[in-house]
């Protein structure tokens, strides 16, 4: 199995309501609210491309975008 | 496609409160339509009224927006002059069986296909945090500022003794989990029922001291177990999760084209 590497985090800042959810239940804690009360991903060599802040993120915000031709399915 | 083509994402962002758990279902639920490979022309969502039923603005599928409680009613006459159509209808927990009570089991005994959702957060978020059918006792509510003393339904033992063929239960926390369930959902054919435990941050919540949203989804973790988990054998006061019912049985549309075949037929003779 091919290890996933990361790309990005597309966050949605319009969407985005600040719940903190993706940072609280990150396995990895990548992501943080800024002073706006935004999720902003930080520590981008921790993630593991779990997608569990992008499949729990009730506003729909969060994307994580992965290397091309690094996908393991 | 990425599950955002399934939105209008012209209405984003949505209406619930920050940390409500029917964003998180809504989630799970396009996830469950993308693996499927579903067209978004052979959707049709019919939901009712409060901040469930609001579901069926946002996804981009052919939507009905209809009476408090009567989503069921309306899906069951959708599916009947269309039965080619998948029905999604996610409700409420007030929506699905207090207003919506009599709908509800009348589709199971049916055993239409229909997929229904009960997104249950336990409380009516939208006009205020009033108690629901399935708030059950001891809890706080603006309608029971000293707590209630009405017992809840069991979503599953109800919707399993009216006749639905699938029922299951998941959380908002368990997010892949009820992704799987609800693939499995949509794809059977008779009436489906998922009752998928939310969280209302805003009322139910902060009435009860839950605290934050992200608290409130820890619980859903603390307080539910797998279905045969050895866990759940241990405390069977944890509520379960998993597939209760799965079962093959004469589906109502299939039965109606039979009649409607064997009535036809006699009219030629």
């Amino acid at each position: 199995m091919a290890k996933k590497t990361l790309k990005e985090h597309r966050i949605n800042r319009d969407w985005c309501k600040g719940c903190g959810i993706c940072v609280a239940l990150c396995p990895k804690h990548v992501l943080e609210l800024d002073q706006s009360d935004k999720a902003v991903a930080l520590r981008l060599e921790d993630c593991i491309c779990c997608k569990l802040c992008e499949i729990r993120c009730p506003d729909l915000a969060i994307e994580v975008i992965m290397e091309e031709g690094e996908r393991d399915d | 496609m990425a599950v955002t083509d399934y939105l209008r994402q012209r209405f984003f962002p949505h209406m619930w409160c920050p940390g409500c758990g029917h964003g998180t279902i809504l989630n799970s639920l396009l996830r469950a339509v993308e693996e499927l490979e579903l067209s978004k022309n052979d959707i049709v969502m019919t939901s009712g009224i409060g901040c469930s039923a609001r579901i069926s603005g946002y996804v981009d599928f052919h939507s009905l927006h209809t009476l408090h409680g009567r989503a069921l009613a309306f899906a069951t006459g959708v599916k009947l002059s269309k039965p080619e159509l998948t029905l999604l209808v996610p409700m409420g927990d007030g929506d699905a069986l207090a207003i919506g009570g009599n709908h509800f089991i009348h589709a199971a005994r049916r055993n239409i296909d229909i997929t229904a959702i009960v997104m249950n957060n336990r409380i009516y978020g939208m006009t205020g945090g009033q108690f629901s059918p399935l708030s059950g006792p001891g809890v706080k509510a603006t309608t029971a500022p000293y707590t209630t003393i009405d017992a809840n339904f069991d979503v599953v033992k109800l919707a399993i003794a009216a006749g639905a063929s699938f029922v299951a239960r998941s959380t908002a926390y368990h997010a892949r989990e009820s992704t799987e369930i609800l693939k499995k959902a949509i794809m059977h054919k008779g009436f489906s029922v998922v009752e998928i435990l939310s969280q209302c941050p805003t009322h139910y919540g902060r009435k009860n001291k839950e605290g934050d949203a992200v608290a409130m989804l820890e619980l859903h973790k603390t307080n539910t177990a797998k279905l045969g988990s050895k866990q759940l054998e241990e405390n069977p006061n944890l509520v379960a999760r998993g597939i209760f019912i799965q079962e093959e049985r004469a589906e109502y549309c299939i039965e109606y084209g039979k009649i409607v075949e064997h009535a036809q037929r006699r009219n030629v003779k």
